[in-house]
């Protein structure tokens, strides 16, 4: 008898400080989740609206998409690939973003594998150099690259952004490259060396596998940063039909400011890819642009 | 970064004297034959240091020479520019915004930033709250443009505001705003000195909106660094939980926060996107990266774009470098 009375009111001092210590944490909890709502209101309130009809959008808010009865539609997205150039933008896109991600990544670690591994008069002073051009603004050297890549007639194509790209990343991403190359471990390249691989072996069969973690954070933020660049495309690839899909949206704001089904739309393909990458790389995405926010 | 590389110094290859004696035999003059051939270090160290000399060596150079030109840059004009920017109204203006974007911008992304890092490490979902809030960093300036555009939507009183604000605001029954063109709002105008206007906060929220959560992570980061003990042994001594946050917490990620802070500060110097797509750096919201875009697209005056963008660097420089050197030795802490 007592012993089963003890335990009830032992369970019940447990369930007590149990609810106690829950509503000591209840403002905690409820802090947490209205901000990290707060957050993505904005970006929930443009997919909702991306997939309602223009004339839903213009007359009511995106909050009345809830009720009954719900009319969604596929065609902002029909209409803005078709018809306002997106879906070529998408790819023009991809096609500025992949080798502006692969050469960079490439150059900057032939420069790293120097800078850690070669012994040589002047290297600390040139790798400080390299890395204090991360100073410079981009505006700043505008105007002087596009007279270069106007005289060489490179402005205007993929390659003259290309490398615009290449350059504009050197900097950091010498930088983050060196750094991880140099804590690799030396015995591991000194007997490497010693069982006669040449230096080209070393760093493509050596360096770069053990190198993956951050070749992967440089590559994403890279990758990110090109695609999600305006004013280097703006200038350099004075074109609309290789324009990136920044330009194009850019565009689309300043003609069509008020039709928000087709900027909506527009806007949340733009995005697509680098959620995608978000959920499937998260680790090596945060270490990425958390790193890479230096560059700025 | 981190690092999984120790399984591979468990490698027995490289631990091996034998195989090392065996591979020098094989190839006896290696060693000393690599130490000699001192110039291949050049070979990979040529194609970064061409980039950098065609794309930020010289164009740094250039700007400089030019801020010293006239519009065309076919005469040399002194010092004119840069007393042009200190004394236009305009470009007085854009530099104005750019002091209210490094500290409202600063103050608040760090803030915030702060107090997630606290508190989401103290609950179980930590990662997904988190995710939550960085987001943001993952999209474009452009597409964040539209987003806000669109939570900033206007139309005049007693139509539907379609714009969530506007829809807030009336609800209260408070005047709709435009948010982005007003440029003295009845309430919020006497928060400011005049110069500055209102509609800059609306824009300081997106970028806040975008970058809390970098300074969260790296915060986040710091704080995971704090060992438990320090604050158990503090907390068995009854410090409250704020005593803990503001005499042990706060002093340990004091060089954590600095290094977000700074690299805001550049961000909020440099900043251009988000301007230049919600206004196209209208009803005064020009920063310096967007007015300088302007002289120079717009009325093609070389020599003032450049003396805007000496100035830009010459602000950047000595934060940049404080950052540096903080970045460099956190590195050989690590």
């Amino acid at each position: 008898m007592s012993e089963v009375e003890g335990t009830v009111i032992s369970r019940l001092g447990q369930f007590g400080a149990g609810l106690r210590k829950f509503a000591a944490r209840l403002p905690l909890h409820v802090i947490i989740i209205v901000i990290a709502l707060l957050w993505m209101t904005p970006a929930f309130g443009l997919l909702v609206s991306s997939f309602r009809p223009a004339t839903a959008i213009a007359t009511s808010g995106w909050w009345t998409a809830f009720e009954t009865p719900f009319k969604f539609t596929l065609d902002n997205y029909g209409t803005v690939l078709s018809q306002n150039g997106m879906a070529r933008s998408f790819l023009n896109s991809l096609i500025i973003s992949i080798p502006g991600t692969v050469i960079p990544v490439l150059v900057a670690g032939f420069a790293a594998f120097a800078f850690a591994w070669m012994k040589f008069r002047g290297r600390d002073v040139i790798f400080m150099f390299v890395v204090a051009l991360l100073v410079v603004p981009v505006q700043m050297t505008l105007i002087p690259v596009l007279r270069l890549l106007t005289d060489t007639h490179l402005v205007a194509t993929f390659p003259g952004i290309w490398l615009a790209h290449t350059a504009y990343a050197l900097p950091f991403a010498v930088f983050l490259l060196r750094n991880f190359f140099a804590q690799l471990p030396k015995e591991l390249l000194e007997s490497a060396y010693l069982d006669g691989a040449s230096n080209m072996r070393v760093f493509f069969r050596l360096i770069l596998p053990l190198s993956v973690p951050a070749l992967a954070s440089l590559a994403i933020f890279q990758f990110l940063w090109v695609w999600n660049d305006l004013l280097v495309a703006l200038v350099y690839l004075q074109d609309p039909s290789k324009s990136p899909m920044t330009v194009t949206i850019n565009n689309l704001v300043s003609s069509f400011g008020t039709q928000w089904q087709l900027l909506t739309a527009a806007a949340f393909i733009s995005m697509m890819l680098p959620l995608v990458i978000f959920i499937a790389l998260q680790r090596y995405f945060v270490e990425g642009i958390t790193a890479g926010a230096v560059k700025g | 970064m981190c690092c999984p590389r120790n399984t591979i110094a468990g490698e027995p290859v490289m631990g091996n004297p034998l195989a090392n004696l065996l591979a020098r035999r094989r190839n006896p003059g290696r060693a000393r034959n690599s130490r000699r051939r001192n110039y291949v270090h050049w070979l990979w160290l040529l194609p970064t240091l061409v980039f950098i000399a065609i794309f930020l060596v010289y164009p740094v150079i250039d700007t400089f020479v030019l801020s010293f030109m006239n519009a065309d840059s076919t005469a040399s004009v002194g010092l004119d520019n840069y007393a042009w920017v200190f004394t236009n109204g305009a470009a007085q203006g854009s530099l104005l915004n750019n002091v209210l974007w490094l500290t409202l911008f600063t103050f608040l992304a760090v803030g915030l930033g702060v107090l997630m890092a606290v508190l989401t490490g103290r609950v179980r979902y930590e990662s997904v709250a988190k995710a939550f809030i960085f987001i943001p960093m993952a999209i474009s300036f452009v597409a964040a443009a539209v987003i806000w555009r669109f939570v900033y939507a206007y139309s005049p009183e007693g139509f539907t505001q379609i714009g969530l604000v506007n829809a807030a605001a009336t609800g209260v029954g408070l005047p709709p705003i435009a948010w982005l063109v007003e440029q003295k709002l009845a309430y919020l105008g006497q928060l400011l000195p005049t110069p500055l206007h209102t509609n800059n906060f609306a824009l300081i929220v997106v970028g806040v909106w975008m970058w809390t959560g970098f300074a969260m992570v790296i915060i986040s980061a710091g704080l995971k660094g704090i060992p438990t003990e320090v604050v158990e042994a503090a907390r068995v001594d009854g410090a409250s939980e704020w005593q803990i946050f503001r005499r042990i917490t706060l002093p340990i990620l004091a060089p954590t926060i600095a290094v977000v802070a700074t690299t805001l500060i550049v961000q909020a110097l440099k900043k251009f996107d988000i301007v230049w797509v919600m206004t196209t750096g209208n009803y005064g919201t020009d920063v310096v990266a967007t007015f300088m875009y302007k002289e120079m697209f717009s009325y093609q005056n070389f020599g003032r774009a450049g003396a805007l963008a000496v100035i830009l660097l010459l602000a950047i420089v000595p934060i940049m470098l404080i950052n540096i050197r903080r970045f460099r030795s956190e590195a050989q802490n690590r």
